[in-house]
């Protein structure tokens, strides 16, 4: 029997490949070893997020890196007889380019690995985040070691200066500034805070490194405390993340006994603790102030920023908050230098940005990327374009905060300055790829929903603006909408903008102002045709069916929830417009183009537009 | 667990448990035991793990990965060593027994001619 095991399988348990049953993967993996008298031989590992989340379960096998998707507990004594005993690939398990057909096994060739910079992500999916000597022995602590040893404060927030470091977390303010700040502010007691309040819609990058690379935030939060003078930290998690918590603070543990957190850290007399807090996912927390108000136990709202936190944060003392990615990247630039980072990105923003690729997306997951890449290289080459070859509309970057942008934008170089001329922002670096079947009318509600319910209340341009804008754009939505409405619609979003208190409520009417810059004709065509032409907006549409591309293959009827298709084979099928909810299946289902969106008024009596007036029937042509 | 006190001590450490992550990046040699059905009937397997066990009792830096029939059935079982910045080296025959002696050569950086399949 051997000594050491030969073989590496790394199997991703993160949220993600846990949703889609990573877990009895990886019973069915051990049980099978086992059966074999191989469980010596090949070590198996829970890795962390891999960032392929469409592609899951993922496992890599080590040494060689093939690269398996969609792994099936049925699948495992395959892959242990084929790949593990004799050495062989299993095509069927590989990723397939969905552009060139072509099959490639290995991890580094996917195009959505091939190009990609992982430096805060390196060691998602790589270690496993429950054994800190695996991040040791990937050269973890290093970095906390050299400063705690051979640095002084100044000699790091002059590094963390000098790389042009800006916070991820959304606003992108400079990083070592604030660093200054806090290290230059009077008083003894001072904080370090992490801000794991990730709360936009469709973003997990946060998330992913707090479950699959937890120590490299511990490491970057202690080298910060050591930096600015704290000896008290606190990481403030969303209690709707059980994985990131539980990662948390099994790394805490570890860290602990091993010394790098507590007392007389690495022999220096350095002495820095760290508390997990849970929050209970009010997006308002992840605003810095209302963060720390929530920290002390108070309501998370926000205050007025004329004091900085800097000086009187958390229990009013002088605290630096910084985002998860922030802390994450410390590391990496005490260790390489900032010449290093700056090489990196643009010259206003060095360095690396994580996104999170959701919607209407082939390769959902999690990328990390050189700031500066441009949304075309971003959504299409790495993102692997749109499902069924759908055309790109627009996409949302920086949460409900954040904005849209049109294709006419897709070579846009992302960072933080550009992504803001355009009207929208980097935000925490979600991305929401939508294609020519949404609306940006009802996206631009969608936003505004989640921000009236999530508005804290305290000022009344963010309380009451979003409301009021909200119902506009409800009206407009059914139908209801004037012309007025769109002015009116800009004038609030001004006055939410310029009148808010916090971070929130300032760019609470971007999705709006956004969709209004790019995409008026569309709220124009809402009020004056009553017709939304991406079939979002149920109350102005139907669906017909055209006679003469239909085959009669009966697609559509077998999708339809309502029975509201009928036909026969072979003949072209009819939609009862009485049953129709407008749902949008039957569109979805036929493969000939044959389904049509119409303004609801083209369609009448017996649903296939023969009942409708000659008027309504000019307009639909 | 000892506690980690200085630069000395983390670097300790790290050595310690370097070999538990080896695997999963290039250390700049590779040994490919063929393992097609053709190299399990010559005894593949029994030089697999006796190359594991070897390679570990000599604490060398090289990861042990395994392939299928190359075609040369008859050589099996086949062992090819890739080393970074050298041609790979294929030898034939390379059965359990022989298998110390091919770790101290490779230990030595030399290669044994009258093994090589060409």
């Amino acid at each position: 029997m051997a000594i050491k095991p030969r073989t590496t399988v790394l199997l991703c348990s993160s949220t993600g490949c846990a949703a889609s049953h990573s877990k009895p993967v990886y019973e069915a993996m051990t049980a099978e070893l086992q059966r074999r008298g191989m469980e010596n031989e090949v070590r198996v590992v829970t890795g962390g997020c891999r960032g392929f989340c469409s592609m899951g379960p993922v496992m890599d096998i080590y040494p060689g890196g093939i690269f398996y998707c969609r792994v099936k507990p049925a699948d495992v004594a395959e892959i242990v007889e084929e790949s593990l005993v004799k050495g062989r690939v299993i095509d069927r398990l590989c990723y397939k380019d969905p552009v060139s057909k072509k099959i490639i096994p290995i991890f580094e060739q996917i195009p959505f690995y091939a190009r990609q910079q992982r430096i805060v992500l390196r060691n998602c999916g790589r270690i496993n985040p429950r054994r800190i000597e695996e991040y040791i022995a990937f050269g973890g602590y290093e970095a906390l070691a050299h400063a705690l040893l051979a640095m002084k404060p100044e000699e790091i927030i002059r590094d963390v200066k000098a790389s042009g470091l800006r916070g991820r977390g959304g606003a992108g303010y400079a990083t070592g500034r604030k660093w200054e700040s806090t290290y230059k502010a009077q008083g003894d007691i001072k904080y370090v805070v992490v801000n794991g309040d990730e709360g936009d819609p469709g973003a997990f990058m946060d998330r992913s490194i707090m479950e699959a690379d937890p120590h490299s935030v511990l490491e970057g939060l202690t080298i910060g405390a050591f930096t600015i003078g704290a000896h008290e930290g606190y990481i403030y998690v969303r209690d709707e993340y059980p994985l990131a918590v539980q990662n948390l603070n099994i790394a805490l543990q570890q860290a602990r006994e091993y010394g790098f957190l507590g007392k007389n850290i690495l022999g220096t007399g350095f002495d820095f603790d760290v508390k997990i807090v849970r929050g209970a996912g009010a997006f308002v927390c992840g605003e810095s102030s209302a963060l720390m108000q929530s920290l002390e136990g108070k309501v998370g709202e926000p205050r007025p920023k004329h004091v900085h936190a800097t000086d009187q944060g958390l229990f009013d003392r002088p605290t630096c908050l910084n985002n998860v990615k922030t802390w994450a990247t410390i590391p990496h630039i005490v260790n390489n230098g900032p010449e290093w980072f700056r090489k990196m990105g643009t010259k206003g923003s060095p360095g690396t940005m994580v996104f999170s690729l959701v919607g209407k997306i082939n390769n959902t997951g999690l990328v990390e990327v050189p700031m500066g890449i441009t949304l075309r290289d971003l959504i299409y080459k790495i993102g692997g374009g749109l499902p069924k070859g759908r055309k790109f509309k627009a996409v949302q970057t920086g949460g409900p905060s954040g904005g849209c942008i049109p294709a006419e934008l897709l070579d846009l170089p992302v960072d933080f300055d550009r992504l803001a001329e355009a009207g929208s922002m980097m935000g925490s670096g979600g991305m929401v790829i939508m294609d020519d079947r949404t609306c940006m009318v009802d996206i631009a509600r969608y936003f505004l929903e989640f921000l009236k319910e999530e508005s804290c209340g305290k000022c009344s341009p963010c309380r009451e603006g979003i409301k009021r804008m909200l119902e506009i754009l409800n009206r407009i939505s059914s139908g209801q909408g004037e012309m007025e409405d769109v002015e009116m619609l800009e004038s609030l979003a001004r006055t939410v903008q310029v009148a808010s208190l916090c971070g929130l409520g300032k760019s609470a009417p971007n999705p709006v102002l956004s969709t209004l810059r790019y995409f008026r004709a569309e709220y124009e065509q809402h009020i004056t045709d009553k017709f939304c032409p991406a079939g979002a907006c149920r109350e102005l549409i139907a669906y017909r069916i055209v006679a003469e591309k239909c085959k009669g293959c009966m697609l559509c009827i077998k999708a339809c929830p309502r029975e509201a298709v009928s036909g026969t084979l072979k003949q072209p099928h009819t939609i009862d417009q009485v049953k129709c909810i407008q749902c949008g299946a039957c569109f979805e289902a036929c493969r000939l183009d044959a389904i049509q969106v119409v303004p609801k008024s083209a369609v009448g009596g017996n649903g296939n537009g023969h009942g409708a007036g000659e008027a309504v029937k000019e307009k639909v042509a | 667990m000892p506690r980690v006190t200085s630069l000395e001590d983390l670097h300790k450490l790290r050595a310690q448990v370097r070999d538990e992550v080896t695997q999963r990046y290039d250390v700049g040699t590779t040994v490919v035991v063929g393992m097609g059905t053709c190299g399990i009937a010559a005894g593949a397997r029994e030089t697999l793990l006796t190359l594991n066990d070897e390679l570990a009792k000599r604490e060398m830096n090289a990861n042990v990965t395994i392939d299928g029939c190359i075609g040369k059935c008859q050589f099996e079982p086949i062992v090819t060593i890739h080393r970074a910045g050298e041609s790979p080296v294929m030898y034939g025959h390379v059965t359990a027994d022989k298998v110390p002696e091919l770790v101290d050569k490779l230990a030595q950086g030399q290669v044994i001619q009258e093994w090589v399949v060409t």
